[in-house]
Parts: structure tokens; C-alpha cells; sequence
């Protein structure tokens, strides 16, 4: 049963002592290492791998490279370990692989939607799911889940992930892609100037097309030259080998994404290395390089002829590569049906593999070069000026159709004769793979000549052998190392020229331009011909669509799907331009152009995230004092990056406390005693220099020019459009020195904001800004008993004369030099000690020590908030939105009108839009029931009563429970709050209820602000 | 991803370094006071969006923390020069106007796979 | 005037005499939660922290400054952006930062009296000194697998035949921000803000793995 009933006794790449096991679509099977997993599958005699996307119809191996359409399957013998959109050719085999197709429901063999395939010509047109699922709109969600299950795009895994997946940062000076014959030269030639190279390949080996080439290079076969090519390589230390290495993305300025595969030709998940270390399973390489030389080759282009998806239709050039590099031929029985002398190989492999060879059908008149006389001399039967005009078979190809064709009139010319064979296989000539020059934007150029696309390229990319439509060996290894040393002189590297291999010259007879075949019957009613395989779009699609009004073929690949998805239009594009350009009555040029975007194959999102994910997804900003909060039990609260004490629970006989029940704790100890909070991720700013204190007038809305050494000063900062952009308190520490405090999130963006105005517009002020967020920790002990706590641990004066609010004083904390200032954002009697962050730990248990007898609470940003919100103190960034003046606020106590420089955002307040009655001010929210705490974002209105759409007047910015006030309170805005006090504004909340509250001073507690003064 | 050349570290330097600040050479009104609302509005809020060549302000945000300026092409997303603040650009129009944009928007036109 | 000129700015020695004060490193909490694996004999990375070290920004003009410092501490402004220069005893740096930004970095406990020295010496030139000793540590890797370890984590060129020994840059470092400096052949530093110095650890530990790194105490 599990015979490998196709492969040949010898000859290709593989160990065959090296037997594996696999398992496809439940059955199991057999290859050798070093297949990969579709030459297992032709070896074993597999020919379904799949059912059609749209017609569910049987699809079979067509290529052996990243371009093939239909053998895309599910990968992983666990669900943790599932791969989708794998292509059979590109997976390496190794043992206990499992893998399935990815279209099929419930199975390949037996295809509930093959019902509607056979009858889906008719159903499923051009357009279909524009035409068909469009309507009702709402009905698409469930739609899609059907055809997404019938059509298996693949699915992800529902386990997490067990792999580890990372990035590396790599810069050279050439990146090479693609290690075929001109890849090999190219990297050699630059590589030997000194210069940094990195050499990418996406197959299992290096060598590209060498690796199953008949030609002679050097009296020897072709792959010794390429071993000796990877050795001298190898062993450069300005060389970097990368194989299973695919190039997906080009990005601006020469960035270009690498995609290695590590591990994934050994195991379904990565094993540990010898070390024992995990290892990563895929690496996406982020290189910047100097210069790229694309060698990626060229695809082979089927044609498109009746039946020509059928499974045992292949490319010409896969055929000789399943037989001379994997020991498989995929049949008994071959036709072959090309235009040019190069796909000749196949019929000539076939034959030396001992297997019969129908026919060759060759399209031209005359065909004579070496290999169509190799044909001859072994005896096989050249048809000419003929195509195989159909394949027939259901599961499989039975018999081909072949008759005489008249390319031009585009008809069938003669008497059509049947063949029976097992295999079609087919050539249309070479499309070079242009993906990555498409990438930097640069559309391709048609080139008669070639009868393809050649990649425009952009300023220091360059394109070596197939990949600009040179086919030749000798040309193409000669291309290479000229585009090589090129490159490299371009960078100031120099090197001996390299020394060609001797090679065969083949002569060649010229190819003709042959894309869809012409069938006894119209386009329209002949068996279906396929463009795009992966996406099922016909050659009749094409022509309906045109039909229909589609010109422009972006339109027309829209239209039809061509060219969609993980396939990006690799076989399909081209074939599908020729025949939009046959009905168009223009040419291929004329139609339009192709642009691939990356990526160029499927991408595991494992590659992407790299590291980041899991512990390491973002940074945690940890203060000085992180462990003590840990160790206490803090719930914490992401601020920005930074991880602050949200609140701290404590366990009361078992049972922990709420966030209320432990914040209206915390409130009531600092109003009543002394609390503590951790304020070291304020931001702070050292700014030094004889104009620091001008550069401050401008920058605040306030003034500044009398501020004395040792005091503090609070101050707004907006953006030139008048809008609140930042607050913070800053201080003068001597004449030319301030250090300067911003909210935790503005940190990094205030600092950003001062060099801007100074760098650009005032470079003349001397000052200089210098970030001392890390440096200081900040521990900010509040209530009425902080001032005899702090006396226990300090040598600084705390009478209430001598060291004022809004003082600062230096002196020692526990032993420590500290800065101490006497500012509040909590109404309370406060000090906020500032100590070099080494010895934050040391002075915040010594403040524990001495606080045991005074209740010393911990408080976290919760109880922060209520507390501040409390007074009417604004948070920007949540009482402010950007929209916001100081006005609004109602702050104009903190606007120096009269300053003589016109200072950031003063312009802006007397504009006629800044300077209306009716904006929306910040004020005081008391709900009429002291139970209820109003909804932070909630909408407000005048009259609850009015007409839905109600016209909206403002919103709640900051709503809490006030243990103080035994009341739900809150901050909003509300359009002329101002001049509204004490009227009743409505919430209307989702569940229909509607709340009312009462306008009032945004301040709730010790208006007069007496507490913080004594 | 961009590479920018810092004129101030004198090198080439990744993308990531580097914050995009909007259109250079916007200057603040030296009086503000004097201007009318029109003229302020423009100030604030109007930037020119070219097809073509166009001058940016960048700091060198995780790096030297310089301001500094970029010729950069709209449509290639050719960097032309950089330069510090106070220079003036030296290039300011397309290499060879008609030609070039020709060029460009033939590159440019393609069918998005 | 010198001395009017020291009046204009508060000058403060913020280090404490850790005889009496127990003071922590950015690391002392990522060191207990993650752990400090052993360095072995497989280790091809070996990270250890210079802690408690002296770090200040030196701003202004390069002429000055550099007179200044050769007085004081007989080291030389590194001329070129994005290099440092060292000390004869190798225990004292200097780094370019920035065209009028340096960093010095100097044994723990001389900060205070280099900065005292240094704006001594400057008297009424224009520039500024910042002591940032609380807020950075600097951590040294070791090792032949430094520079992968390194490309795992910048964006920066740090290919060896690219990033000189004396060199050192600010860049990004995963998702944070550090200075990393070559001091020799195969050791390398790196300068990293306290609050992002858990995240950087665990990240060195986790990109460090496949080379065995090992967390010298």
C-alpha cells in the first residue's frame, strides 16, 4: 500500500537510507530525506492534494517550486502545532510530518461542494460573490463562514503557540537573492571585493536550478561547481549563508525582509538545540542593504488549454526537476506541449528515466536546436505547429487532444488526435519573478523580445540571470558575476574578475508567444481553461469579464480574483493579461502591467511578533520602589509604559478588600492622618542655563520672571493653538536652574516639545534640558500628620513660617540628600521628598518605620485621582482632550495676559472660535442621588425630554465616589458651564435611566485652601 | 522603512530613531499679536501636501535629539538631502521637471496583486 | 565670576555614604524575580552590572569642555560623534551624545567632586552639568556571540568589522531605548535608564539563551 510507487531506483538528491514516515489526509506514507513533501506525494502516487477554491474540482501537483497554486496545505500533528497555507513544494519532508488539505469539505476524495463545482459554471460567474452574497448585507457574516469553510483558506491554531519565534537586525553592503547560477556569481563576484554579503535562498539547498541541471560546468556535473562556490562562501567572514531563506518584502530604502524557515524541516516544533536552549523556529532577518541584486530566476508559464487542471497536468520544468533532483516521475505516459526548445528537458528526462514518451507537441513550424534534435535522435515523436488542446480525465489525465493550431487567427487548424498518456506537461516560456522589484513600486516593462515582463529597478537594486529574462547557463552565470562586480565597484570594493566555469553552449530555436489555447469550441462554451489555478479563474472568466465593460485589467483581476491571495498571480497573471489582451483586441502592453505586493509567500505571524510578545510584549517601566509595592500587594495600573500602585487591598479576616473599600480607606487616611504614593514616575526636567527662566515664560501660560530661589511655582503649558498640552510644577533651585515636573505620559513627548522650540525657534536662549525622570524617586507623604512624621527622619526646618507651601528645602530623609518640596495635589498638608533613586527603597521603610504610629497608608493612583478630582485639580489627558483652553478650565489665574512675550498659545485664545461663550468649560457634577457615581465619558444634556437625536452639551471627564463627601461626584465640560452653576444638567445613560446633577465649582473640599497651607 | 542620514551624527540611521515633525521651514509669526485670525489659522493649521519634492523636519528623537531637516520625494520616497536647522535646502525642484514626473508616475501606475 | 557663577545653579551631592544607607541598583528587583544564571564554560555571553558608578551629562560647547576636562580628569573630548574616549586607567569615560551633549560616566562617589571641579574650572562659559547617577546603570556583555546577541536587540549596525571598539550610540533596544558603547575586541556596554532596566535584563536573558549567557554578581 504504501509504496513509492513512482520513485526511480536511483539518481536525484535524496537518502534512500534515510526512510521517513508521514501522514497526509489521515493515510500514511513513506518518502526520503531530502524530499520534500510534494515529491513524497507524486512518489507515493498521490495525485489529489486538493479541491479547487471555487469548483471544487481535483487538483494535483503542478510545480515544484513557491509558485505552485494548489498543493497548499494544513500543517501539524497537534492543534498548538497548526500551519495553514504551506506549500507541499516549499516543506521540507522529515518524519512524522501530518499534514491536509486545506480546500475539501469533508474531504478531498468526497466533496459535498463538488455538487456545486460541477454545476458551478453556471452559478458561479465573474463577480460571483459581488453578484450573489451582496444582498441583504447582513446575511454576509454567515456567508462567509460557509465559504470560508468550503473554500479552506487554511485555519490557525486554536492552542497557543508552543514555538518561539525572533528577529535580527542585520545590515550589508549586498544582499543577494536567490543562490542559483547567477545568484552564486553575483554573491561570489562581491563577495571576494571584501564587502559585506548576505546570500539568500529560499530552498532546502543552495544551487537553484543547478541542483537538477543536465549541464556540464568545468568537466563536471553542474552541482560539484555550486558545492565549491558555497565552500569558498562559507568560509568568508563577510559572507552570510542564509538558506530556507525566503526574501517576502522590499521596503523602502533597500529594507528587505528574510523569512528563515530554522527548524521547520526537522520537526513540527522546534526542537532544543544541543545546548539545550530553546531555539527559534523562524527568524524574520529586518536587513538593510547597501545594494540587492535580485536573482531570483524565472517561473515557467503553463499554458491554458482545456482541462489543463486535471490532475497529472504539470510545468515542463517540474517535471525534470521531481525527476533529477527527488528521483519521482509523476507518470507513465507523457505529452508535452511547449513553445519553446527549453522545456524539452522534461520529455528528455522522462525518456532517460526509462519512461515513454508520448509526444512532444510543439507549437512552432520548425523547431531545430540541439535538444529538439536530442528529441529526435532518441526516437520520440515531435508534433509541430500543434497543441494540446485539451487533457481529458476526471481524477486524473487520461488521454491528451492534440491537433494543429493557427496561433494568430486563434483556432484549431487541423484534425485533432487523441493521445493516451498520464501527464500533461507544459510550457509557455519564462516569466522572470519580478515581486520584489514590483515592491519598490517600479512597474514592469514588457519585453517582446523575451515575451515577459523585466523588472524596472530602482536606484541601487539590480537584477542578475533569469530574474531579467536571461535563460542561457553560460549567459546567466556570466550576468551574475558581472552584476556582482558591478555592484561591488559602485561601493568601492574591488576584486579579481571571477573565472567563469566552462560551459555547453546550447543552441536554441526561437520560442513563440503562446499563452491560451484555442479550443474546437468558443472560449465560452469549450471545458473549462484555467489562468489562476489557486483562485479558480478560467480563460472564459477573463473574457466575460471584459465582455461585461471591464478595460483596465486591474479592474478585470478584481473582477475575477485573479491573482488574489497567498498566490499573488505567480503562473496565472501573465497568461491572464495575454488573453484579457486577445479579447481586448490590444496588446499586452496596452492591457496594463502586473505589481506584485509582498508578501511574496505566506509570512507565520510567530516571524512578525518576533520576541515581543508574551512577558516581553512591552516594556514595564518599574519605579525605585516596584518590589515594595509588589510584596504589599498592589493592584497596578499601566500609565504609558509604566507600572503604577493602582490601589492596595488588604486582607480583612480572610476576605479582600474592593478597589472601593480599600480607596475609601486610603482617602480617609490622607484626609485624616498621612498617606504615601509613590510619585517617581512624574516626569522632570533639569533645566539649567541664564535664560532658562525666559524660556519658561514662553513656553508656560504663566509667569515666571519673579519666581525666587526656593520656591515652587505650578504652571499650563499649551500648544500654539491655545489647547492645554501639559501641567506640572516647577521649581527654581537657583538663579539659572529649574527643574521642571510633566505628567507621566508627557515625559519624553514635553521634553521633545522644549528642544523644539528652542533648536528651531529660539536658538539664541542659553539653556539646556536634561531628562531626570529616572534619576530622582519622588515619595509624596500627605495629610495632616506628614508634618510630624517627616520631623522624626529630617534635619530641614518644617515650621510652617520657614518652610512655606510651595517651598522647597533641601536637606536629609533617613540619611538621604533629599529635595523636598511642599507642594499638594491632594488639598493636604504635603511633602514630596525627592531622593536619588538608589536609595528610594532605604528612605520609603524608613518613613514605614516611623509611620506605624501615625497609620501610615500606602495610596495608589485611584485614591490619587478622587483625592485631587476632590479639589478640582485636572489630570490632562483626561480632564483635557486637546480641545481644551486654560479658560475652559477656568484657570485664568494661571494666564499671565500681560506677559511681554507673546508667549506658546496666547495668540490663539482671542481667535473668534477660542474666544466663544459657549465652549465647553470645566466644572463640578453632583449627582441629585449621592448614591450614584456617573459614568466617566458619559454624554450630557439640557432638557432629557427633548427628541432623540438630543443635542449633547458636554461630558463627564472624571466621575468618583467621595468617601469626604459620602456622594458620587464628578469633573465635566459643559457648553457655558461657566455661567450655569447650580442649574441641573441630564445623563442619559444606554439603559434608559437618566440621571441628573447639579452644575457646580469644580472644587469640592476646602475651597478656600486652607489645609494645605497649615 | 526609512534610512536617514543625521546631519548631526553624521551617519545613516534607522527609521525607528526618528519622529516625523511635519512641514520645515514653518516659521512663528514674529508677532504674533499683530497677526489677524486668518493669518494665524494658516499658521496653525495649513501645510502643503506636494506631489513631489517636499521639506520635512525630523528629530533625531532616540539618538543625538536634533531637529534637523529632509528633501524627501513624495512619490519615490527618495531621501534628496538632509540638513541642519537654520540651512536652507539646496534641492527644491524635480532633477529634470517633465521628465521626471513623467517617469514617476509611469513607475508608479500598476496593478496592486 | 566663578563663584557667582556656581551661586547660579544648585549644586548638590544627592549620593548618600552607603556605609549607613542601603542603596539598590536598577536591578535589584529583576535579579531576585528572574534570576541570575551561572555563567559556564559554554557561555558565550557574560553580562555583569557596573553598579553605583558616577553618570553626568555634560552640556556646551566642545572647546571648553574639553579644556575643562583635560584639567580636571586628563581625558580628551572625543572629536567624532558617536565615540568615547577613556581615561589611562580605563575607570573613567567619555561619551559624545550629541553635538553639545556628553556623557561622563566615573567610579562611584567621584560625581560630585568632578562636577564641583568641572564647573569650577568653567566658571562663566555656557554649559551645563546634570547628574544622572540614579537614574542609568551601565551593564558589560562579554563574549564571542556579544555582536549577535546585539542584533537580536538594535537596530543599529553592530557588526564588529562596522561598530569599532570606541564607539558607542544611542539607539533603540527592542522596544526601549539604550547606549550601547564597544569597550574592547569582545566586550561591549551598555547604558540603560532604570525604569526600562527589568525590561532589558529579561530581554538580554531571553535573546541571550541560545548563548548560554551567564549573569556574572
Amino acid at each position: 500500500m504504501n509504496q513509492q510507487v513512482q520513485r526511480l531506483a536511483q539518481g536525484g538528491r535524496i537518502d534512500r537510507s534515510r526512510p521517513l514516515s508521514f501522514t497526509f489526509n489521515g493515510q500514511t506514507y513513506q518518502g526520503y530525506h531530502g524530499d520534500t513533501l510534494a515529491s513524497a506525494l507524486i512518489a507515493n502516487g498521490v495525485d489529489i492534494v486538493n479541491r479547487s477554491f471555487k469548483y471544487s474540482r481535483p487538483r494535483g501537483i503542478v510545480a515544484a517550486g513557491a509558485e505552485e497554486p494548489n498543493a497548499v496545505v494544513q500543517l501539524g500533528a497537534s492543534e498548538a502545532a497548526q500551519v495553514p497555507n504551506v506549500r507541499a513544494t516549499q516543506q521540507a519532508l522529515y518524519d512524522g510530518l501530518v499534514a491536509r488539505s486545506t480546500n475539501g469539505w469533508p474531504s478531498v476524495q468526497k466533496d459535498l461542494m463538488g455538487l456545486v463545482g460541477k454545476v458551478g459554471g453556471h452559478f458561479m460567474p465573474p463577480g460571483f460573490y459581488y453578484k450573489t452574497f451582496m444582498a441583504p448585507a447582513s446575511m454576509w457574516m454567515t456567508y462567509e463562514k460557509y465559504i470560508r469553510k468550503s473554500a479552506g483558506l487554511g485555519r490557525s491554531p486554536a492552542e497557543a503557540d508552543p514555538d518561539i519565534y525572533d528577529h535580527f537586525n542585520r545590515h550589508c553592503e549586498v544582499l543577494v537573492i536567490g543562490a542559483g547560477p547567477a545568484g552564486l556569481a553575483a554573491a561570489l563576484a562581491a563577495a571576494r571585493s571584501g564587502l559585506r554579503v548576505i546570500l539568500a535562498d529560499e530552498q532546502e539547498e543552495m544551487g537553484g536550478s543547478l541542483l537538477d541541471s543536465h549541464e556540464i560546468l568545468d568537466g563536471q556535473p553542474a552541482d560539484q561547481w555550486v558545492a565549491g562556490v558555497l565552500e569558498e562562501l562559507g568560509g568568508m567572514a563577510n559572507v552570510t549563508l542564509l538558506p530556507r531563506t525566503t526574501a517576502n518584502g522590499y521596503h523602502d530604502h533597500h529594507f528587505v525582509t528574510l523569512h528563515e524557515r530554522r527548524t521547520e524541516h526537522l520537526a513540527d516544533c522546534a526542537p532544543a538545540s544541543a545546548e539545550g536552549a530553546r531555539q527559534s523556529r523562524a527568524r524574520l532577518h529586518r536587513v538593510r542593504a547597501g545594494q540587492v541584486i535580485l536573482a531570483t530566476g524565472a517561473h515557467e508559464r503553463p499554458l491554458v488549454y482545456a482541462g489543463n487542471d486535471v490532475p497529472g497536468n504539470l510545468l515542463a520544468g517540474a517535471v525534470s526537476t521531481y525527476i533529477r533532483r527527488y528521483g519521482v516521475v509523476p507518470g507513465k505516459r507523457l505529452v508535452l506541449s511547449t513553445s519553446n526548445d527549453h522545456a524539452y528537458r522534461a520529455a528528455l528526462d522522462w525518456h532517460a528515466a526509462g519512461h515513454e514518451v508520448v509526444a512532444i507537441v510543439d507549437a512552432r513550424e520548425a523547431p531545430d536546436g540541439n535538444l529538439v534534435d536530442a528529441a529526435r535522435q532518441r526516437g520520440i515523436r515531435v508534433i509541430t505547429s500543434s497543441a494540446v488542446i485539451e487533457a481529458k480525465g476526471a481524477n486524473r489525465v487520461s488521454a491528451a487532444r492534440v491537433a494543429k493550431i493557427d496561433i494568430d487567427g486563434f483556432r484549431v487548424a487541423g484534425p485533432v488526435e487523441t493521445l493516451a498518456c498520464d501527464c500533461v506537461a507544459s510550457s509557455g516560456g519564462y516569466s522572470p519573478v519580478i515581486h520584489l522589484a514590483s515592491h519598490t513600486g517600479a512597474r514592469p516593462t514588457w519585453n517582446d523580445a523575451l515575451l515577459g515582463f523585466v523588472p524596472t529597478l530602482v536606484d541601487g537594486v539590480h537584477a542578475a540571470g533569469g530574474a531579467q529574462g536571461i535563460y542561457s547557463l553560460g549567459e546567466v552565470l556570466a550576468d551574475g558575476a558581472a552584476v556582482g562586480a558591478r555592484v561591488a565597484s559602485v561601493l568601492g570594493g574591488s576584486a579579481e574578475p571571477l573565472t567563469l566555469p566552462a560551459c555547453e553552449a546550447i543552441s536554441e530555436s526561437p520560442a513563440c508567444a503562446l499563452f491560451q489555447i484555442p479550443h474546437e469550441k468558443p472560449t465560452l462554451r469549450a471545458p473549462k481553461q484555467f489562468v489562476d489555478l489557486q483562485n479558480d479563474v478560467t480563460a472564459a472568466a477573463i473574457e466575460l469579464a471584459t465582455r461585461e465593460g471591464f478595460e483596465s485589467i486591474e479592474h478585470v483581476k478584481r473582477y475575477t480574483a485573479m491573482g488574489f491571495g497567498t498566490d499573488q498571480g505567480k503562473l496565472g497573471n501573465i497568461n491572464g493579461m495575454a488573453i484579457a489582451a486577445r479579447c481586448l483586441k490590444r496588446t499586452i502592453p496596452e492591457v496594463g502591467t502586473t505589481v506584485f505586493r509582498p508578501n511574496y509567500t505566506p509570512v507565520t505571524f510567530g516571524a512578525i511578533v518576533g520576541r515581543h510578545c508574551g512577558e516581553l510584549f512591552d516594556p514595564e517601566r518599574y519605579t525605585a520602589l516596584h518590589q515594595w509595592h509588589v510584596e504589599n500587594g498592589a493592584e497596578f495600573e499601566d500609565v504609558g509604559q509604566w507600572k503604577r500602585p493602582w490601589y492596595y487591598p488588604r486582607t480583612l479576616s480572610g476576605k479582600p478588600e474592593s478597589m472601593h473599600e480599600a480607596v475609601a480607606r486610603e482617602c480617609r487616611a490622607v484626609r485624616e492622618g498621612v498617606g504615601i504614593l509613590d510619585a517617581s514616575t512624574l516626569g522632570k526636567i533639569d533645566i539649567q542655563g541664564p535664560d532658562a527662566r525666559e524660556f519658561l515664560a514662553r513656553i508656560y501660560t504663566n509667569k515666571w520672571a519673579k519666581l525666587a530661589v526656593g520656591k515652587c511655582r505650578y504652571g499650563l503649558m499649551c500648544k500654539d493653538d491655545g489647547m492645554v498640552t501639559d501641567d506640572g510644577v516647577t521649581s527654581c533651585l537657583a538663579d539659572n536652574h529649574f527643574v521642571m515636573t510633566t505628567t507621566t505620559g508627557g515625559a519624553a513627548a514635553i521634553l521633545e516639545w522644549l528642544e523644539l522650540w528652542h533648536q528651531t525657534e529660539w536658538p539664541e536662549l542659553d539653556v539646556t534640558f536634561t531628562s531626570v525622570t529616572d534619576h530622582w524617586a519622588t515619595m509624596t507623604i500627605t495629610g495632616p500628620k506628614s508634618r510630624q512624621l517627616l520631623a522624626e527622619l529630617t534635619d530641614i526646618d518644617l515650621d510652617r513660617d520657614s518652610f512655606k507651601f510651595m517651598d522647597w528645602r533641601e536637606g536629609t530623609v533617613a540619611g538621604v540628600p533629599a529635595r523636598v518640596f511642599r507642594i499638594s495635589f491632594t488639598g493636604e498638608l504635603t511633602f514630596e521628598i525627592n531622593v536619588q533613586a538608589h536609595y528610594a527603597m532605604h528612605v520609603w521603610k524608613a518613613l514605614f518605620v516611623h509611620g506605624e504610629k501615625y497609620q501610615l497608608t500606602p495610596y495608589g493612583t485611584e485614591t490619587m485621582h478622587v483625592l485631587r478630582a476632590e479639589k478640582g485639580f485636572i489630570i490632562v489627558g483626561q480632564d483635557t482632550d486637546g480641545s481644551v483652553t486654560p479658560e475652559d478650565l477656568g484657570m485664568q489665574w494661571c494666564v499671565g495676559y500681560d506677559k511681554p512675550f507673546s508667549w506658546i498659545g496666547k495668540r490663539a485664545l482671542t481667535r473668534s472660535d477660542t474666544a466663544r461663550r459657549d465652549r465647553k468649560q470645566l466644572v463640578g457634577l453632583k449627582p441629585k442621588d449621592p448614591k450614584v457615581v456617573l459614568e466617566e465619558g458619559a454624554q450630557i444634556v439640557f432638557d432629557p425630554n427633548h427628541a432623540i437625536p438630543m443635542p449633547m452639551v458636554g461630558h463627564v471627564t472624571s466621575s468618583y465616589y467621595s468617601p469626604t463627601l459620602e456622594s458620587g461626584f464628578a469633573l465635566a465640560v459643559v457648553k457655558g458651564g461657566h455661567d450655569r452653576m447650580g442649574e441641573s444638567v441630564y445623563l442619559p445613560m444606554v439603559d434608559g435611566s437618566v440621571h441628573e446633577a447639579e452644575i457646580t465649582s469644580p472644587i469640592f473640599i476646602d475651597p478656600k485652601g486652607e489645609r494645605q497651607h497649615v | 522603512m526609512f534610512q536617514i542620514y543625521c546631519p548631526y551624527c553624521e551617519e545613516l540611521r534607522e527609521e525607528e530613531e526618528f519622529h516625523p515633525k511635519g512641514q520645515a521651514h514653518i516659521l512663528r509669526p514674529a508677532d504674533p499679536d499683530a497677526c489677524t485670525d486668518e493669518e494665524w489659522g494658516d499658521y496653525l493649521f495649513f501645510r502643503d501636501n506636494p506631489r513631489g519634492i517636499h521639506h520635512e523636519l525630523w528629530v533625531h528623537a532616540v539618538g543625538c535629539r536634533k531637529f534637523f531637516n529632509i528633501t524627501r520625494h513624495t512619490v519615490s520616497y527618495a531621501i534628496l538631502e538632509t540638513y541642519k536647522i537654520g540651512e536652507q535646502p539646496s534641492v527644491t525642484a524635480e532633477p529634470s521637471v517633465s521628465e521626471a514626473a513623467t517617469a514617476t508616475d509611469d513607475v508608479r501606475q500598476g496593478v496592486r496583486a | 565670576m566663578s563663584n557667582s557663577a556656581m551661586s547660579r545653579v544648585n549644586l548638590y551631592d544627592t549620593r548618600a555614604d552607603h556605609a549607613s544607607v542601603a542603596a539598590e541598583t536598577p536591578l535589584a528587583y529583576s535579579l531576585q524575580r528572574s534570576g541570575a544564571p551561572a555563567p559556564s564554560a559554554a557561555s558565550r555571553v557574560v553580562l555583569r552590572e557596573q553598579a553605583f558608578l558616577g553618570h553626568l551629562i555634560l552640556r556646551g560647547g566642545a572647546i571648553v569642555l574639553d579644556e575643562a576636562l583635560r584639567e580636571v580628569l586628563d581625558i580628551g573630548l572625543p572629536g567624532r560623534p558617536n565615540t568615547l574616549s577613556w581615561d589611562a586607567s580605563g575607570e573613567r569615560s567619555i561619551q559624545w551624545l550629541s553635538p553639545d551633549e556628553w556623557l561622563l560616566i566615573v567610579p562611584g562617589g567621584e560625581a560630585f567632586a568632578v562636577e564641583r571641579q568641572l564647573r569650577e574650572r568653567l566658571g562663566d562659559a555656557s554649559f551645563a552639568i546634570v547628574d544622572v547617577s540614579g537614574g542609568q546603570t551601565l551593564l558589560t556583555l562579554e563574549g564571542d556571540a556579544v555582536p549577535e546577541l546585539l542584533m537580536k536587540s538594535v537596530v543599529y549596525d553592530v557588526d564588529p568589522s562596522h561598530f569599532a571598539v570606541g564607539k558607542g550610540v544611542t539607539t533603540v533596544f527592542a522596544k526601549a531605548t539604550v547606549i550601547v558603547r564597544r569597550s574592547g575586541e569582545s566586550r561591549w556596554e551598555l547604558v540603560v535608564r532604570r525604569s526600562f532596566a527589568d525590561y532589558c535584563y529579561r530581554w538580554l536573558l531571553d535573546a541571550g539563551e541560545e548563548y548560554a549567557i551567564g549573569v556574572e554578581r
